[in-house]
């Protein structure tokens, strides 16, 4: 390499050895210069093409997002529309299980108008015979008797078909001043027949201990006639079971009490059937939850009750038993 | 004279019965006689004497003992008493466990009462 060497011997000595330094020194400063304005021209570069890709993909996923919150709101709204009708079949199912007892229930007086009417019209025939003034005294007071026993009977029925129709009312409904006693008795009466509708050979002794001075209470009626109809027929359902396993020797009773206690009403019914086991206890009042075999609850009787009782009327609903021998709801609603 | 017993445990069904049986009662040929519940028909047997009652007319639904269970208690412990059972609009089963409960006769609701006065009538002979 004679070439280098004779350049390399000119540098030495044009420049001597402090020269050769820094001429070095200056070159490799230029270099490092020339490298680092470089390399921050490029990362300034990079770094607007990173938050152009950050833009777009951040533009990507709120638009994502906003698809996924449209897709929730029509999920959300086929829930509701979903839970709607569960609530209005679970009305439904109860109703139907008492079509075949308020049938029966209207049978009765039914036949109380018409014999009373007919009778009625016998009597008056008597009456233009000739009688004695005692006797026909006797009739009119009949007449009367029986008059108003048509009327009785006749509102009998009208009350049991005006609770049928507001029970399977959907419009929204007003709190009425209303009297528990009444409602609770038709509604006994209603659930046993329900019962004996389905299976002729149920039997159950059923006691009334109502408070004779109960005051009114605003309620929505047929919501809360659709509570205590929903616990009378767990309660029948309840002795029915336990009768078969136990048979002839257990004698099912349902009893249902009103009481006013500290500004409130309180509403109980107790059946001494099967009773509900301590680990379940917690669960009745969820939605779904059913010990009955398929088909024949929709497990949301209890968890629209709890609903009706505490969310719509602020009273509660509490649940006492003792597995095999009692099950008792109480009901506590505000005056 | 047909002396009976009717039990129901509507009470106006004692209103209806008397009318319906007026001319009879007032004639001497019909005495009636009223029980709620079963029970209530129990103690009125029991109570009786001498023991007089040609028949016992039941409803089957009632609260408490229903007339099945009352039949088949009249059935053992006073064989000669008739009872007539009245079923709901053809109840099949209550009919056929009436008829092996040993019922002498049966109705129908809503009662026919020219049909009853005939079957009771028939007693008197």
């Amino acid at each position: 390499m004679p070439t280098i060497e004779c350049i390399y011997n000119l540098i030495l000595l044009q420049l001597g050895w402090s020269g050769v330094t820094l001429l070095i020194v200056v070159i490799i400063t230029g270099g490092l210069t020339f490298f680092f304005s470089y390399y921050n021209r490029f990362g300034s570069k990079s770094l607007i093409e990173q938050n152009l890709k950050l833009e777009e993909k951040s533009n990507k996923l709120s638009l994502q997002l906003m698809e996924k919150s449209i897709e929730l709101s029509k999920v959300e709204e086929t829930l509701h529309s979903t839970q709607d009708q569960l609530i209005q079949s679970e009305k439904m199912a109860s109703l139907g299980q008492l079509t075949a007892g308020i049938a029966h229930e209207i049978q009765n007086p039914l036949n109380f108008v018409n014999n009373f009417s007919e009778l009625s019209a016998e009597l008056l025939d008597e009456l233009s015979d000739s009688l004695s003034n005692k006797e026909k005294e006797n009739i009119i007071n009949d007449i009367k008797q029986n008059l108003n026993k048509i009327a009785f009977h006749g509102k009998r029925a009208d009350s049991i078909v005006k609770g049928m129709l507001q029970l399977s009312r959907t419009a929204p409904v007003v709190k009425q001043t209303t009297d528990i006693n009444k409602l609770v008795e038709e509604f006994f009466i209603l659930a046993y027949h329900g019962m004996r509708a389905k299976d002729p050979g149920f039997n159950c002794t059923m006691e009334k201990h109502l408070s004779s001075n109960l005051p009114e209470v605003k309620i929505i009626p047929q919501d809360v006639s659709r509570v205590i109809l929903n616990i009378f027929n767990n309660s029948f359902y309840s002795v029915d079971e336990r009768s078969k396993i136990e048979g002839k020797d257990y004698r099912p009773k349902v009893s249902i009490s009103t009481k006013q206690l500290n500004g409130n009403i309180t509403v109980t019914i107790r059946d001494n059937g099967k009773g509900i086991a301590e680990d379940l206890r917690s669960k009745i009042f969820d939605p779904f939850f059913t010990t009955k075999p398929t088909g024949k609850g929709t497990g949301l009787g209890l968890s629209i009750s709890k609903d009706i009782i505490e969310k719509g009327h602020n009273g509660n609903i509490q649940l006492d038993s003792k597995t095999g021998e009692y099950t008792e709801f109480i009901i506590t609603l505000p005056i | 004279m047909i002396k009976m017993l009717v039990v129901d445990d509507e009470r106006d069904v004692e209103i209806l019965f008397s009318q319906k049986f007026r001319k009879e009662i007032r004639n001497g040929k019909v005495e009636l006689n009223f029980a709620f519940n079963a029970n209530e028909a129990l103690s009125f047997l029991k109570a009786l004497n001498p023991f007089d009652l040609v028949v016992v007319l039941s409803d089957i639904n009632m609260p408490g003992m229903t007339g099945l269970e009352l039949l088949k208690i009249i059935k053992t412990e006073y064989k000669e008493l008739r009872v007539m059972i009245i079923t709901a609009y053809g109840d099949e089963k209550n009919y056929q466990n009436a008829i092996s409960t040993g019922a002498d006769d049966f109705l129908s609701k809503p009662i026919d009462f020219n049909l009853l006065k005939e079957k009771v009538m028939s007693f008197l002979k």
